[in-house]
């Protein structure tokens, strides 16, 4: 990007920099696995080693509910049953529902919003995206009251609910990328007799592939970062994701000391789906950013 | 013609926007209403909600653990915002002026996408008292071991680190993309008159970065109010109070001790706290967003 200059001290200085605050984001993460591969018994002796020395991957398979009662207590567990592919599978249903869902809607409206014409569309669009103004917290308490009156506690509906219909700020993302549209593509549909259904589905969305991306992407990493609604609504074994798991596995200790290696097992495994993600779309995720600006 | 596509328009439109409205109305709009309802009530979730007037909320003008809560949530914003901000500045800006790797983006992105209890549960870990490398390696250089989530002094700095560590990567990449707008022949022109790197982020950088600043700075001032997974995982709130913020406050009336009423009431309180901060969100938002255009 810039012309080739010398290695200067000040050079020196500022790329060291970013190499020490480079590792240390990635370092935790390095630990988190060293951690997850070692033998629990391991801990008390070998605690500060880059490297286990004995590796093992029971740690992964007791955690995902692989191994017998009897081993997963002999490796450092409290023998209660545990089964993270299960919470990650409930997350991925969970993740995928909520921005699936959200952003068709959210777009459908968004597109209503900025390009076609009805009554009472200015003032609809102020009063939805006032809904921007309200924190979560104000509206979390009464929404756990509904889902309760409406017998949907523990069930993935109550769940998605209070998320899957609309964001506030997706909307807003969206119309506003709408209106940037360029009219001329639109015209010409409209001379090939393409009706509003038509221009939505096969001019608008196609063109907005870029923002409809962003927009699932960043909706799918905080679905998968949610844990307080998750941990009120879904509380039971059955509808449990894995950020819920997680806390409740830390309850479960058999000693006075946390299950270290198997909570860095199901740590890590917690981080793998969003690693994928970053690994394949890592680009993607990266220039979506500059798009939302905030949020 | 035009007149044929109003009316399609308008008909068809409704269609459009019914999914989101229904889920505004019944999501958003009615639980609002309730909450505020709720919180001039006696309720705890069993039986009928009793009105009370505002006893709810000159109860909690008068609750000494509701304002130390929001003392131990300033506490927490301060440290937290400042830490954050000013290191994201510093590693965008030589991001900026060094590199433009995606790798490295990439990498200052993936805290970010790792959920907070998961954080949360690492940094445990890693802070642990008697295993944790930290403390492992505070007693390879002869220094005192710290107890960070059980000594009342440590226990908010070491959760503002740690979200610090979280979002920093995340900030920085935002405040990156704010640079990346600055038209690149003022950065050429400087190099010509021969001006230093400070002088140029001090001159160039950081005037015209003001308004994506402005920005980035609110919308994490609105996130750390809003803290409660670190806290849930690591330290509940203790030890004693020290690390109750005002969102484990709620949490802890309406779910442990069933105070809904109340409960509502401190959430109404937020609200209108962080309402002011939305509300300059909101702007800022409308502003930089026209630009998208």
């Amino acid at each position: 990007m810039k012309p080739t200059r010398r290695w200067s001290p000040g050079r020196i200085l500022a790329w060291s920099f970013l190499a020490v605050f480079l590792l240390a984001t990635i370092f935790p993460f390095y630990w988190m696995i060293r951690t997850a591969i070692t033998p629990a018994a391991d801990l008390y002796h070998d605690s500060s080693s880059l490297l286990p020395q004995q590796p093992t991957l029971i740690n992964f398979t007791r955690v995902l509910g692989l191994t017998t009662e009897a081993e997963a207590r002999a490796a450092g567990g409290s023998g209660a049953r545990l089964d993270f592919g299960r919470y990650l599978l409930n997350s991925v249903i969970y993740c995928g529902l909520i921005a699936g869902v959200q952003t068709l809607l959210c777009s459908m409206a968004g597109y209503a919003f900025a390009r076609l014409r009805f009554p009472g569309r200015d003032l609809t669009f102020t009063l939805l995206v006032s809904a921007l103004m309200v924190p979560p917290i104000f509206t979390l308490l009464p929404n756990f009251i509904l889902v309760k009156q409406l017998g949907w506690i523990n069930t993935m509906a109550g769940m998605v609910a209070p998320t899957i219909l609309m964001t506030p700020f997706a909307v807003f993302f969206l119309r506003q990328f709408f209106l940037s549209l360029p009219r001329d593509v639109e015209e010409a549909a409209t001379l090939d007799g393409v009706g509003p259904w038509g221009m939505f589905w096969r001019v608008a969305m196609p063109m907005s592939r870029g923002p409809l991306i962003t927009i699932g992407l960043t909706t799918t990493v905080w679905a998968w970062k949610d844990f307080l609604w998750p941990l009120l609504v879904g509380r039971g074994e059955e509808h449990r994701l894995v950020t819920v798991a997680l806390g409740v596995f830390l309850q479960q200790s058999p000693n006075t000391q946390p299950d270290w290696t198997g909570l860095m097992a199901a740590s890590t495994l917690s981080v793998l789906p969003v690693l994928l993600l970053l690994v394949f779309l890592g680009k993607r995720l990266v220039q979506s950013l500059s798009f939302t600006g905030g949020k | 013609m035009g007149q044929l596509r109003q009316r399609d328009d308008r008909r068809v439109a409704w269609w459009f926007v019914a999914p989101v409205l229904v889920g505004f109305a019944i999501f958003y709009a009615y639980p609002a209403a309730r909450g505020i309802w709720y919180s001039l009530t006696d309720y705890t979730m069993l039986g009928t909600p009793s009105f009370v007037g505002a006893q709810n909320y000159s109860d909690l003008i008068s609750d000494r653990q509701f304002w130390s809560s929001m003392l131990v949530t300033a506490y927490y914003v301060l440290l937290n915002v400042g830490s954050q901000t000013l290191l994201a500045l510093a590693v965008a800006a030589l991001m900026h002026r060094l590199t433009s790797s995606v790798v490295l983006r990439a990498t200052l992105l993936l805290p970010w996408l790792v959920p907070n209890v998961t954080i949360g549960l690492l940094w445990m870990w890693l802070l642990d008292t008697n295993l944790g490398l930290v403390n492992h390696l505070l007693r390879a250089v002869g220094l005192d071991t710290v107890g960070f989530f059980t000594d009342a002094t440590w226990a908010m700095p070491a959760i503002a680190g740690i979200n610090t560590w979280a979002y920093t990567g995340y900030t920085a990449l935002l405040l990156y993309a704010g640079m990346l707008q600055i038209p690149q022949h003022l950065y050429e022109s400087a190099a010509i008159d021969g001006a230093g790197e400070l002088r140029i982020f001090a001159k160039i950088t950081l005037p015209l970065l003001r308004p994506v600043l402005a920005l980035v700075l609110v919308v994490t001032l609105i996130g750390s109010f809003q803290i409660f997974d670190t806290v849930a995982v690591t330290t509940k709130g203790g030890p004693v109070s020290a690390t109750r913020v005002i969102y484990y406050f709620i949490y802890q009336q309406a779910f442990s001790y069933f105070h809904m009423g109340y409960a509502a009431a401190a959430a109404v309180f937020l609200a209108l706290v962080l309402g002011v901060f939305t509300f300059v969100q909101l702007r800022l938002l409308r502003a930089s967003s026209s630009d998208l255009a």
